[in-house]
């Protein structure tokens, strides 16, 4: 399943004996502040890694990834809120780098689907389950 | 000889596919058509030549015979032995083979053992089935030929894929293809119902173990991959959401809807066209995931099929088996009846609702899924990931499971809430009892907390309908129906748990160096070189201690393989009751103060996480029990049937008499 | 014949036809930057490497349209571009460099052996200007017009085909 894609995304990028520069200094480290941490990791879940394709940026090793962990985790520490740095990094990279898509312009029926799938659901529960009280014993 | 005998094979098993077809179109026709004689024959040679065929192309992969192209590019000599095997199905041509081998299986199978159906049925089942058959024997033998020869044999194999290189890939693809396949047999059925108009509780009880087994192995396959991903991809996830997860979660979803609407199909005669339509969708959610896969149309990167040649065929398919039999049903459908009706407070009721929540979960990851290939379209790049599916899956699954721990307890066709208002009461009290503990404990995701609530509240309803019974006489298939939604409720229980607990530690630690994760004590010991037969690694020391206990060694390691050159993370665990420890060693981090040097640690403590899985086993095995339940009581029915005749000839012999009108008795459902 | 049973049917053509038109698309291997016509951000870069200038927005914005061009040492295609950034600068295009994650020692190796068309090199070891311009990978190239605003990302090196097409864009944002 999801090892495919972390097969590609290893084919995709060989791994060249690329940098032997030290990661970025939060790439690999937590904060000290547990809650801080806490709403870094949750925010970093849901980033993804551009390199990787189908990985977020908390669990991928790409040096990218460790970068922009490195700028998630710096910016909360700096007291940004986690909704500032994504909309930071989506005016940059547009809504491919959230996984939490926002409502706009291209994703909208993602959220009104759903609502109308509510809708239906309730309108066929009501028309199989609700009216036949009335015409029980028809059959 | 080994690749001309297997493509001999293939050939030859699609030609029969077509006499398949040819000859249960004229029993379709005419029931009583000599040409009808050849359907079920055919069915089952070509069952033999496809199985035959896989069975070629696995001992070519086991001798490694490199005059083959594809072994040629997906094996290599010094491979351990069992990966030589399990690299048969480790790319698209020999998965695809696999995949055909199966759905000849139980083509044959369907072919040679059913006997219950109307023969005109069982003819246009057989007639369907043969149709699928022969679109895949295309698909093989004219875009993805697996015995396909080098003009000069290679001297060494291109390699397996190193993160394939590993037991989850000779069980994980295996039982999904079976899962997958088996749907193409609840797919004929059903087309075969639907056209001879005999949506009957008889066609549901011949349905129902094709529908239970090809669920069963789903169910299967879909833990192991997820633990497999889990210890393999050394990140600690067990569920991404990602399009092929999804891929394979989807037909799950509208088999376990299927499941339930047979069931009410073979007891009471209800949901005749809803039935109809789930077996049409879990069979299109199967092709569905295959085309995903394997066209590259969502990801652009893949491990197999890029070609989008393939995804074309497939597309083709497709649209000629689902689209054929969603015209079908839109012509027919309308002249079948709904069948019997009940009332809302019923076992009915509730599984017709579960029935339209799983539907409605099926909608939501069908949308997430194909909604960035619907932006692309536009050129505009998304992504659907979990903050995404989540809370909109949750929308449906909440109720669900709130109705999945009720429903087995009302009786059949009406039932009065007032005669469960005891059980109801409890379960009540125990989910907001729970709620209320975590969230004075601290404070976790809504979403986590409701599912530890409804996970608990679902466990002890789960075993409620043994309340007041003697457990010696609940039949196997009730015990199947309670470790299934016992299972739902474990998995459920892992789940939440798992996203409420965790605790993560990351340390640049040097050897002598220790860290503390929840109630574990981690020392690094030392860091070495190693080497395997295809890979050199690092290899981390590290003393795992719980509280006071002995410490436990752990070796995580670094893996680089060389054929073809990659890197893994090999995680190293400790499992415990109630918990995993998850350990991996990445990157060296540099030079502390004392000049030593230090190495990423990874530490997890992820508590009951492996309840995940113990789940979805007790599902599977759940889903064992009901099969075995079904065939017990067919066996005594059909018994009982040979007894009645038996004790039938016996009077009219004795007596002269014509035989009486009354049937032999059947036991009841 | 209900209407309602029609609609799995209208759904599954809907996708079946979407899914048949992607298939004949080229597919989109890259996340291309968002910055495209706005303002290049505040940023300053020490240099690479030692005796040439570090990078900061100050240096794009008077007089001409200027290349910033994102590379490593590490990178083999970077190789392959070389001469045809050589080119653009024998053409008169001044080309800023950016290396990424890099050392002083391998960036002064890789430009003895590739040739030095750069008037500065900035070093951005934690992709910092990567992350601010939008960009996703090494190497790319983007057209900066004299008032400091991103006009144009290339990515990927830079062939000979694309060397007319960086010439024709610097032309037109001048």
């Amino acid at each position: 399943m999801r090892l495919w894609f972390a097969i590609l995304a290893l084919m995709a990028a060989p791994v060249l004996a690329q940098q032997s520069m030290p990661p970025a200094p939060y790439a690999y480290t937590q904060l000290e502040d547990p809650a801080l941490e806490a709403e870094a990791t949750e925010l970093m879940e849901t980033l993804r890694c551009l390199k990787c394709q189908s990985q977020s940026i908390n669990d991928s090793d790409a040096p990218m990834a460790g970068d922009m962990r490195h700028q998630v985790r710096s910016r909360i520490l700096a007291g940004e809120s986690p909704d500032a740095i994504r909309s930071w990094l989506t005016q940059r990279y547009g809504d491919y780098v959230s996984y939490q898509p926002e409502v706009s312009s291209t994703t909208w029926p993602l959220f009104a689907i759903p609502l109308l799938l509510l809708l239906i659901v309730g309108g066929v529960l009501f028309t199989r389950l609700g009216k036949r009280r009335s015409d029980k014993g028809t059959e | 000889m080994i690749a001309e005998l297997g493509l001999a094979a293939l050939w030859l098993s699609a030609a029969l596919s077509v006499l398949m077809m040819i000859s249960g179109a004229m029993g379709l026709r005419d029931v009583a058509s000599p040409h009808a004689l050849y359907a079920r024959p055919a069915s089952v040679v070509q069952a033999f030549l496809a199985v035959l065929a896989f069975f070629l192309l696995l001992y070519a992969f086991a001798i490694t015979d490199l005059s083959i192209k594809l072994v040629a590019t997906n094996s290599h000599s010094a491979k351990p032995f069992i990966y030589k095997l399990t690299g048969t199905w480790g790319n698209h041509e020999g998965s695809m083979l696999l995949w055909v081998a199966v759905l000849a299986l139980s083509g044959g199978l369907l072919g040679g053992l059913e006997r219950r159906l109307p023969e005109k049925t069982m003819s246009a089942t057989l007639m369907v089935q043969g149709f699928v058959a022969l679109g895949f024997y295309a698909f093989m033998l004219l875009s993805s030929n697996p015995f396909e020869r080098l003009p000069v044999p290679a001297l060494e194999g291109g390699g397996l894929n190193p993160l394939l290189q590993d037991i989850g890939l000779a069980i994980h693809p295996p039982t999904l293809y079976v899962g997958y396949v088996g749907l193409s047999v609840a797919f004929s059925l059903a087309m075969g119902a639907l056209i001879t108009r005999q949506v009957t509780p008889d066609f549901a009880k011949v349905m129902r173990p094709w529908v239970l087994g090809a669920w069963v192995f789903l169910t299967f396959g879909i833990t192991a991959g997820s633990y497999w991903a889990y210890y393999e991809l050394g990140w600690g996830g067990w569920w991404f959401w990602d399009p092929v997860e999804n891929a394979s979660l989807m037909p799950w979803l509208a088999a376990t809807a299927l499941l339930h609407s047979v069931t009410v199909l073979a007891a009471r005669d209800a949901l005749r066209t809803w039935t109809i339509m789930l077996g049409v969708l879990a069979f299109s959610m199967s092709m569905l995931g295959t085309f995903l896969v394997r066209s590259g149309v969502l990801t652009s990167v893949h491990a197999f099929a890029v070609d989008p040649e393939r995804g074309s065929f497939i597309l083709g398919l497709l649209g000629l088996y689902i689209g054929g039999a969603l015209v079908i049903f839109a012509m027919r459908a309308g002249s079948i009846s709904e069948g019997k009706r009940f009332t809302v407070t019923s076992r009915e009721g509730a599984l017709v609702f579960n029935n339209v929540m799983l539907s409605a979960i099926l909608a939501i990851v069908l949308l997430g899924t194909l909604y960035p290939l619907l932006t692309e379209a536009f050129d505009v790049r998304v992504s659907v990931g979990p903050p995404y599916f989540n809370p909109a899956g949750a929308i449906f699954a909440i109720p669900m499971f709130i109705v999945m721990a009720v429903g087995p307890l009302l009786r059949w066709k009406d039932d009065k809430p007032a005669r469960i208002q005891f059980e109801l009461a409890l379960l009540a009290a125990v989910a907001i009892a729970i709620v209320a503990l975590v969230a004075i404990l601290g404070d976790y995701s809504v979403l986590a907390v409701l599912g530890l609530a409804l996970s608990v509240a679902l466990g002890i309803g789960a075993l409620l309908p043994l309340k007041g019974r003697n457990i010696r006489r609940v039949p196997t298939a009730t015990w199947g129906m309670i470790a299934a939604h016992f299972g739902v409720a474990v998995s459920l229980f892992g789940m939440a748990s798992e996203s409420a607990f965790t605790s993560e530690k990351l340390a640049a630690m040097a050897p002598g160096d220790s860290e503390v994760v929840a109630d574990w004590n981690i020392q690094l010991e030392s860091v070495d070189p190693v080497a395997g037969p295809n890979w050199t690694a690092i290899e981390a020391r590290v003393l795992a201690a719980r509280g006071d206990e002995e410490p436990t060694e752990l070796g995580p390691q670094s893996r680089n393989f060389w054929s073809p050159p990659q890197p893994t993370s090999e995680s190293a665990l400790v499992t415990r009751w109630d918990g995993q420890l998850y350990v991996v060693v990445g990157d060296s981090a540099g030079i502390d103060a004392n000049g030593n040097e230090r190495w990423q640690i990874r530490v997890w403590w992820k508590p009951f996480v492996t309840f995940i899985w113990y789940g979805g086993l007790l599902i599977a095995f759940g889903g064992i029990l009901s099969i075995i339940g079904r065939l017990q009581v067919d066996l005594k029915r059909r018994s009982a049937k040979a007894q009645g005749k038996a004790r039938r000839a016996d009077v009219e012999a004795l007596s002269g008499d014509k035989p009486g009108s009354t049937a032999a008795p059947e036991p009841a459902e | 014949m209900r209407l309602a049973y029609f609609i799995p049917l209208a759904l599954f053509l809907f996708f079946a036809g979407l899914a048949g038109y992607q298939l004949t698309q080229p597919k989109e291997q890259n996340v291309r930057s968002q910055m495209i016509e706005q303002p290049l951000p505040e940023f300053t870069l020490e240099p690479a490497l030692e005796g040439m200038p570090g990078v900061s927005r100050a240096d794009f914005v008077e007089g001409q349209p200027r290349l910033l061009n994102i590379w490593a040492s590490w990178c083999l295609p970077c190789i392959a571009e070389a001469p045809h950034l050589e080119r653009l600068r024998e053409e008169g295009v001044e080309i800023i460099g950016i290396a990424v994650r890099d050392r002083p020692e391998a960036v002064a190796d890789f430009l003895n052996r590739y040739g030095n068309p750069y008037s500065r090199i900035g070093s951005d070891d934690i992709s910092e200007l990567m992350l601010e311009i939008g960009a996703s990978g090494v190497p790319e190239t983007y057209v900066i017009d004299a008032a400091g605003n991103i006009r144009y990302q290339h990515i990927g090196d830079i062939r000979a085909d694309t060397v007319p097409l960086l010439l024709e864009k610097l032309e037109e944002v001048r």
